[in-house]
């Protein structure tokens, strides 16, 4: 049965760790042990060793994306990419992504380079809608100050965004990533394109409950972010709280409603 | 099946946010849904009384109607009635102590929090100390509780060559700064539970257990504020051999 990780990174040696391909290898054998049949990943510019993680520089973006093409060239199935840009650089930004979504990315990642409600990223909502993918964006739950390395948006930030471009699925990052996750549900629970990935370290009590009432089965996605160990533990509680119809759904079938057909192996 | 006991489990409202499970009931139903034996169980909403030690009674009175839940009462050294209580504790055969110095405004390594883990001590039983509840990130605004740091628990384990102690939520970081910050001999009067460990694809748990040592782990949940899915499925990914997984599981913490 399919199981789709919308929120995996990986590493490649031009990054700050020296451990990229032992990190890059754990994943993908702690994917194989719990049935992850594609790791929707990106890949943040140099992962802070020449530019910031979360403020890439054009030249660190480009490789980046390189690197992750390159891993999807390997395991061409397993792994699919999400073109990362840095919205401050428009032009840039904009051939980027058309260089990465033609040469088989499936979406496009917003970390934290500009606030998610500003009209920079409007041309790249336009891109994704042109090429209807979907927008995987970094999230702050409920973000109450300036933090630093990043200028992080929160569910409000996205859900502006959202209202401006109602055709493009956006994909609310990491639920479980830190932070008032149930500040972000309130905000989002009444935008219908946006979408919750279920990943992150949290694997707080209560927290996927308060999911299902906010937005339903329809717009949960699973996924992992840094850690595999809690997905898997959100994915066996679901196991117990949805039905198997319903966890399909969160597991795959949600994933597959909103990236380009054909995008997973076998769904 | 070798028994699996959660060190690190607690019953009654948390105060910050609505937690489903919190019933003895929920609690068991939880374990046997993720096949743990036996809980330690604090009583999380008395952490934040004025006088935790009063949640005690009905601590006990849950642990005498269910075997499977062991009570970890709450002993606060700057009340009158703290040695009687720490004396209870002892006489009822609890696995441990519980103290918050952080969140009951008490310097963390301070005379008091000292006096009460050399009582521990004197008294053959590990005093637990949380790192955190939750993560900082998501603190209702009005939690304004510092973590427990580093530093504290170093000072607490020399302050008196009996004290053991047993350490909840703390990660990585936090553990190398203490156990490479201790002599071997004070390092090894430490147990961690492994609740906020990252496991795969970070390899922080597989790296602990070869650099700490994997006789110093525990298992343990946060549970229910925190799924007990998620230590169970680290230890999973793992693949340890069954004798590691038993050390952890139930072993080390006996």
């Amino acid at each position: 049965m399919p199981l789709v990780d919308v929120h995996a990174h990986f590493h490649h040696r031009a990054g700050a760790r020296a451990d990229w391909a032992e990190r890059n290898a754990s994943r993908l054998s702690a994917g194989e042990r719990i049935g992850i049949t594609a790791h929707v990943a990106s890949i943040l510019g140099s992962w802070g060793r020449t530019s910031p993680t979360y403020f890439p520089s054009t030249a660190d973006v480009v490789l980046g994306n390189d690197a992750l093409l390159a891993l999807m060239r390997e395991h061409p199935t397993r792994i699919r990419g999400y073109a990362c840009v840095n919205p401050n650089y428009t032009e840039h930004a904009l051939g980027e992504l058309a260089r990465c979504l033609g040469l088989g990315m499936i979406g496009i990642k917003l970390a934290a380079s500009r606030r998610a409600d500003d009209a920079l990223l409007d041309p790249i909502a336009d891109a994704a809608a042109r090429h209807q993918v979907p927008v995987l964006h970094h999230v702050w739950q409920h973000r109450r100050k300036e933090w630093p390395g990043q200028e992080a948006s929160d569910g409000v930030e996205l859900g502006t965004l959202a209202r401006r471009h109602p055709q493009v699925p956006f994909i609310l990052a990491h639920i479980g990533g830190g932070g008032d996750w149930a500040h972000t549900l309130e905000a989002v629970a009444n935008l219908d394109n946006v979408f919750i990935d279920l990943s992150g370290s949290g694997v707080d009590g209560g927290m996927l409950e308060a999911c299902l009432n906010a937005v339903g089965v329809a717009r949960m996605l699973w996924g992992c972010d840094l850690t595999i160990d809690t997905g898997w533990a959100k994915l066996r509680y679901l196991e117990r709280i949805v039905s198997a119809p319903d966890l399909d759904r969160i597991r795959w079938r949600n994933a597959a409603s909103i990236f380009p057909p054909r995008s997973f192996e076998g769904t | 099946m070798s028994p699996r006991v959660d060190v690190n489990a607690f019953i009654g409202e948390y105060p910050f946010r609505n937690v489903p499970g919190v019933t003895p009931q929920a609690l068991l139903f939880a374990m046997d849904r993720v096949g743990i034996d036996t809980a330690w169980i604090s009583h999380l909403t008395a952490v934040f009384w004025g006088d935790p030690m009063s949640g005690n009674t009905a601590l006990y009175r849950i642990a005498e109607a269910e075997p499977r839940l062991r009570p970890v009462p709450a002993v606060h050294p700057r009340l009158d009635g703290w040695r009687t209580a720490l004396d209870e504790a002892v006489r009822r055969r609890a696995p441990a102590v519980r103290a918050d110095p952080t969140r009951w405004g008490m310097n963390p390594a301070g005379a008091e929090i000292r006096a009460l883990a050399a009582g521990c001590g004197s008294a053959a039983i590990p005093l637990l100390l949380s790192v955190r509840l939750e993560d900082s990130r998501q603190r209702h605004p009005r939690d304004g509780t510092s973590e427990l740091e580093p530093w504290a628990v170093r000072a607490l384990i020399r302050s008196d060559p009996s004290v053991r102690l047993m350490i909840t939520h703390a990660d990585r970081d936090f553990v190398e700064q203490v156990h490479f910050g201790a002599t071997p001999d004070e390092a090894a009067r430490i147990r961690w539970d492994i609740c906020w460990i990252w496991g795969p694809p970070e390899d922080h748990l597989a790296q602990l257990l070869r650099t700490v040592g994997l006789d110093r782990f525990v298992f343990g949940t946060g549970m229910p504020l925190r799924i007990p899915e998620s230590s169970v499925a680290k230890l999973d990914l793992l693949d340890l051999p069954r004798e590691a997984r038993d050390a952890i599981e139930h072993g080390n913490s006996a």
